[in-house]
């Protein structure tokens, strides 16, 4: 009984990770023409990928997911607004300022910055701009999640949030400097994390359904797209005013 | 052995990034929120295999995945494959190229399939729309948007012209696209862009894009290499709206035509 639940999880997970299987194969065998570089260690790699998925998922679901809404259901409960602003930005916030890609591509960016001359080479003078950086990101998604909570509560229409958000990251474009844009980009992809996506996911799923006249569907979405618009803003906002 | 000091590496990374979440949650049942949690045991077992999950299946990405993927891009944007050997090219001629946007297209469809946050987001959204929304119809619609995007992507890196125009058109499509679209699907919309940029896709459409940008020639890694991944959380909020105005456009006709059937 339990090995069948835990097979089909499996085959689950395998039918997840198929696509990249073929894809990788269609390209060895019919156009580059080469043997598979160390295939032991690729098959055992995959192995992993598929086991650290199926028990990805199922904490998924045991976990994270009702984590997230009872935190939800309680702060909604609670009645306090102070108190669910605060969750939301410290949520935001302290997951993405030690978030690994955001430290990697913060370094990047400082030293993009330190070779375009647009801020002293010296070591200090880089991990101070990167430190900023960084923390200018944390806080924008902190903030963009406040926004976002704030969003639900209210029954705000989310269009009109996201493309004004749009028409001043346009704006933006045009006059930051130019080294920046590319990094200020994808710094709204690498904020949200695999494990913050469900925990935020369900937060706001979890705050809709428990405030009356609110659709966890039109409502409970939208989080995480203010979680990435936010840091291109921030960023691009920290290119200017350092630069 | 050597493994086992990786993997402890990649866990301990990974327990590093709960560690806030977690703080922040117990801080806010004992300090604000007074009660006990519900269920506690369940949510700690599945916390635990969460860690545990992330952190096996980077480790698995990091020994098979990104390896091969790296190899890959390398070989197939490397001038001798495109042009012949013995050929070396002046300018990059967009057409000699049709690999390398295949690859693309195929990495980014089939990286977005199995990122986890996507399949997360695509639980919640088959959950609250009692199931109106199909998981894998979310699922194949947001990567086929990411495939479309980063073929783009390298389109753009080999030709070489400006990011900001296509991200400034991209937008622009998205802002008509949100006038027009069912206004139930818009936030998911929004949402599918943000999650399609995760753990296994951007280091390896990174390592792409960095690739192309090193062998094309005239083109510069450090302004040419970024950027596809801002192509590969645009194209998903456009695939995901256009989708759902096509069902609906779909529906109006249908109910259209029954109308006109009615009525003779």
């Amino acid at each position: 009984m339990i090995l069948s639940i835990i097979l089909k999880k499996i085959k689950q997970s395998i039918i997840d990770l198929l696509p990249i299987i073929l894809v990788i194969a269609f390209f060895q065998i019919f156009v580059l023409k080469q043997p598979l570089p160390q295939m032991g260690e690729v098959l055992f790699g995959g192995l992993l990928v598929v086991a650290g998925l199926t028990l990805f998922i199922q904490g998924l679901e045991m976990g994270l997911f009702p984590i997230g809404e009872s935190m939800a259901h309680a702060l909604a409960r609670k009645g306090s607004l102070f108190w669910l602003l605060c969750f939301a930005f410290a949520l935001g916030f302290s997951t993405t300022v030690a978030e690994p890609a955001l430290i990697a591509v913060a370094l990047e960016a400082a030293e993009i910055a330190g070779k375009g001359g647009l801020i002293d080479q010296g070591k200090e003078s880089l991990s101070q701009y990167a430190f900023g950086l960084r923390i200018s990101v944390a806080f924008s998604v902190g903030l963009a999640i406040l926004i976002g909570v704030m969003r639900i509560i209210r029954g705000w229409p989310i269009h009109y949030l996201i493309i004004g958000g749009y028409v001043v990251v346009m704006l933006m474009t045009i006059i930051a400097p130019k080294e920046i844009i590319g990094i200020a980009y994808d710094a709204g992809g690498v904020t949200t994390s695999t494990i913050t996506v469900p925990l935020v996911a369900a937060l706001g799923v979890g705050l809709a359904s428990s405030i009356r006249g609110r659709s966890p569907l039109v409502d409970g979405f939208g989080l995480i797209a203010f979680a990435s618009l936010l840091p291109m803003i921030f960023v691009m906002g920290y290119g200017l005013i350092i630069f | 052995m050597e493994f086992i000091y990786d993997f402890s590496k990649i866990l301990l990374a990974t327990i590093k990034d709960v560690l806030p979440i977690i703080i922040l949650i117990i801080g806010f049942q004992l300090l604000v929120l007074r009660q006990p949690i519900p269920h506690l045991r369940r949510l700690i077992v599945g916390g635990i295999y969460v860690v545990i999950g992330l952190a096996l299946f980077l480790a698995g990405l990091e020994k098979a995945l990104f390896p091969l993927g790296n190899i890959m891009a390398t070989q197939l944007s490397d001038p001798a494959f495109i042009y012949g050997t013995g050929e070396v090219a002046e300018h990059a001629d967009w057409k000699a190229y049709g690999w390398v946007y295949l690859f693309a297209a195929m990495i980014g469809f089939a990286t977005t399939i199995a990122e986890p946050s996507l399949i997360a987001v695509a639980f919640k959204a088959g959950e609250v729309s009692a199931g109106t929304i199909k998981q894998w119809g979310l699922r194949i619609t947001v990567a086929i948007g990411v495939a479309f995007g980063i073929s783009l992507g390298t389109f753009r890196i080999v030709t070489g012209t400006p990011l900001y125009l296509y991200i400034l058109v991209g937008y622009m499509i998205v802002i008509v696209q949100t006038i027009f679209a069912p206004k139930n699907i818009i936030a998911l919309a929004y949402d599918s862009g943000g999650v399609t940029t995760s753990t296994v896709t951007v280091p390896l459409v990174a390592a792409l894009g960095l690739g192309l940008s090193a062998t094309v020639p005239g083109r510069n890694p450090a302004l040419d290499g970024f950027g596809l991944i801002a192509f590969a959380s645009l194209f998903p909020i456009i695939a995901v709206m256009g989708y759902a105005q096509l069902m609906q456009w779909v529906t109006h006709r249908k109910i259209k035509f029954m109308g006109e059937k009615n009525a003779l």
